[in-house]
């Protein structure tokens, strides 16, 4: 049996990773037709491609299905329970830096930090009858993050994209969601709250600490990791 | 792990123990709208209970305690005073601990009595811990109606002390706001910044979503107004401190809530409610004497308690949930009851973990 590496299976996460791979002297590349998500290794024996949503490499990492896996930081962190007792981090990479942010409307000129939200929210849940809405796809950090931070009186609304124009169309009032230059925020008149990301991500190396390893399968991923170290 | 059918026999015996005390059995569904439970808990609730829909009814919950469907089944046509017991299934989502329970019995005995509080306080506590005779457990008890009257009574706007209020169940948020509210932290440089500005008003951006432009102007006239008004003093601040930290047994509690109590006479009523209570306890042969009372437990629970509050934990073990719980609940039957109110308190027994200390035992 083989080494199995899951990677993004398409756009510029895909390709950054296979640079970053080659530059290593491991050389991934997709192959059969465009649509087909098949790939190759080669630089090294015993080791396996295979092409996934990043969103998915998590779960596929949780599970031990494959033993290495590329994906950000952000989704294992709102995907996984206890993540770092089911992968451990092997190495950052450098691209794919996004940070998960709280924006609200640029016109709200009363509301800059947490504090600012919370008491918003309050007077927002007295004025229109419903918790102040924030639309994002990642509950568990959002709810944990904000609970951390005492704030009351708001709900997630799900938002699986064009997150921000859910302000616009009446759906939320603010949106947590992953800005790597905060352009799409600023074209919707949206500005960060002051305190902080709620997390930095990039993508990143993982190593399932649950998948099976034969002696064999030891071995070559000693020499994989030892390549990309 | 013990197994069901003991935890369900142990289960109905201590509802049987309830029902002779003078409670009536009732169920409720296990399923509950999700919207009601949500607009009490607000979004931590989504964090601890299951939810599920269907295209008819919308979101639903699996149940994640009692206390909810029996008021409102209580409301709906109970007569008072009533007596209620129950036991059955609570569900609780697990996110990040896989050793915790997600599904696991509650016996729960509840007392709508609005003649005498503190008895009811006390016959709740009394009950439940009678229940547990032969166990070897540690009691602590509280009252969040000592702190929330502390507040009420400060020398300062309403708006404070609403906001104070509102966070009483978040003791960081609380602390923050105490900071902010005394002068004892420095006001955000973006909101100086935006009281200094002479037309905060007067922006480029565009007015998108619901929160309209009025509300934002009313809430920078709120800042203005609370930028005027004097800080808490640093003595008040430090009652309330030295409030939180009172952690005696209860006849030492009293004493000292009493002392405090001549410098913030607004405690005065509370004091007494806990006087009563203490009484009351007495009267029922709880060993008050010895009875642990802590002026900031039951802060960090999500229920709605705001008054009497009472847990039984078993010693040595931080890692399991406490045995029992419970307190009184007024707050909760107002925001159900849509202003009317019904007095009421009560408390849960988990019998799954009561199988598992008898077997060990």
């Amino acid at each position: 049996m083989s080494i199995k590496l899951g990677v993004p299976s398409k756009g510029r996460l895909m390709e950054k990773t296979f640079d970053w791979f080659k530059a290593r002297g491991v050389e991934l590349s997709r192959t059969g037709s465009d649509r087909e998500y098949a790939g190759a290794v080669e630089g090294i024996d015993g080791v396996d491609l295979v092409l996934l949503s990043a969103g998915e490499i998590p779960r596929e990492l949780a599970a031990g299905r494959i033993h290495l896996g590329v994906t950000g930081t952000d989704l294992v962190r709102e995907k996984l329970g206890r993540w770092e007792q089911q992968v451990e981090e092997i190495e950052p990479l450098g691209f794919g830096q996004a940070d998960l942010i709280i924006a609200v409307p640029g016109c709200w000129v009363d509301v800059d930090t947490l504090d600012d939200l919370d008491a918003a929210a309050a007077a927002f849940r007295a004025r229109h009858g419903f918790r102040l809405r924030i639309a994002t796809k990642y509950h568990r950090l959002v709810r944990e993050y904000l609970r951390d931070n005492g704030v009351a009186d708001y709900q997630l609304v799900d938002s699986q994209g064009a997150t921000e124009g859910t302000i616009k169309n009446l759906t939320a009032e603010g949106v947590a969601d992953i800005t790597s230059t905060g352009e799409t925020l600023r074209a919707n008149h949206l500005k960060i709250l002051s305190d902080g990301p709620i997390l930095r991500s990039q993508a990143t190396l993982w190593r399932s600490r649950v998948a099976d390893v034969s002696d064999m399968e030891k071995a070559t991923l000693r020499e994989l990791l030892n390549r990309l170290g | 792990m013990p197994q069901k059918a003991e935890i369900r026999a142990r289960a109905a015996a201590l509802r049987d123990g309830f029902e002779a005390a003078g409670a009536k059995p009732v169920e409720t569904a296990i399923l509950q709208p999700a919207e009601v439970l949500l607009d009490l808990y607000g979004e931590d609730i989504r964090a601890r209970a299951y939810v599920t829909s269907d295209a008819l009814r919308g979101e639903q919950m699996l149940r994640p305690d009692f206390t909810v469907p029996v008021v409102q089944m209580h409301m709906a046509h109970g007569a008072e005073p009533a007596r209620y017991t129950y036991a059955g299934e609570v569900f609780r989502r697990q996110e990040d601990d896989p050793d915790r329970a997600n599904e696991y019995m509650q016996v729960g005995y509840e007392v709508f009595d609005r003649e005498n509080p503190a008895a009811a306080d006390a016959e709740a506590f009394a009950v439940i811990q009678d229940a547990l005779k032969g166990v070897n457990l540690r009691a602590a008890t509280g009252d969040i109606g000592i702190l929330t009257a502390a507040v009420r009574g400060l020398n300062t706007t309403e708006r404070r002390k609403q906001a104070l209020l509102r966070h009483v169940w978040r003791p960081r948020r609380f602390r923050a706001l105490l900071d902010r509210f005394s002068g004892r932290s420095a006001v955000p440089a973006s909101r100086a910044a935006l009281l200094a500005h002479p037309n905060p008003m007067a922006h480029d951006f565009p007015d998108i979503g619901m929160r309209s432009q009025e509300e934002v102007a009313a809430r920078i006239e709120a800042l203005r107004e609370d930028a005027e008004a004097a800080p808490i003093s640093a003595r008040e601040v430090g009652l309330i401190d030295t409030l939180l930290n009172v952690r005696e047994t209860l006849p030492y509690a009293l004493e000292h809530i009493r002392d405090l109590a001549v410098d913030m006479p607004a405690i005065t009523e509370a004091m007494f409610r806990l006087q009563e209570r203490i009484e009351a306890l007495a009267a029922r042969g709880v060993d008050v004497a010895n009875l642990e009372f802590e002026a900031s437990y039951g802060r960090t629970s999500m229920e709605y308690y705001d008054g009497f509050v009472f847990g039984f934990y078993v010693p040595g073990r931080p890692d399991l949930p406490p045995l029992a719980s419970g307190g009184r609940y007024d707050a909760l039957t107002r925001v159900l009851g849509q202003g009317s109110e019904i007095p009421a308190v009560g408390g849960v027994i988990r019998p799954g973990l009561l199988v598992e200390l008898e077997a060990g035992a």
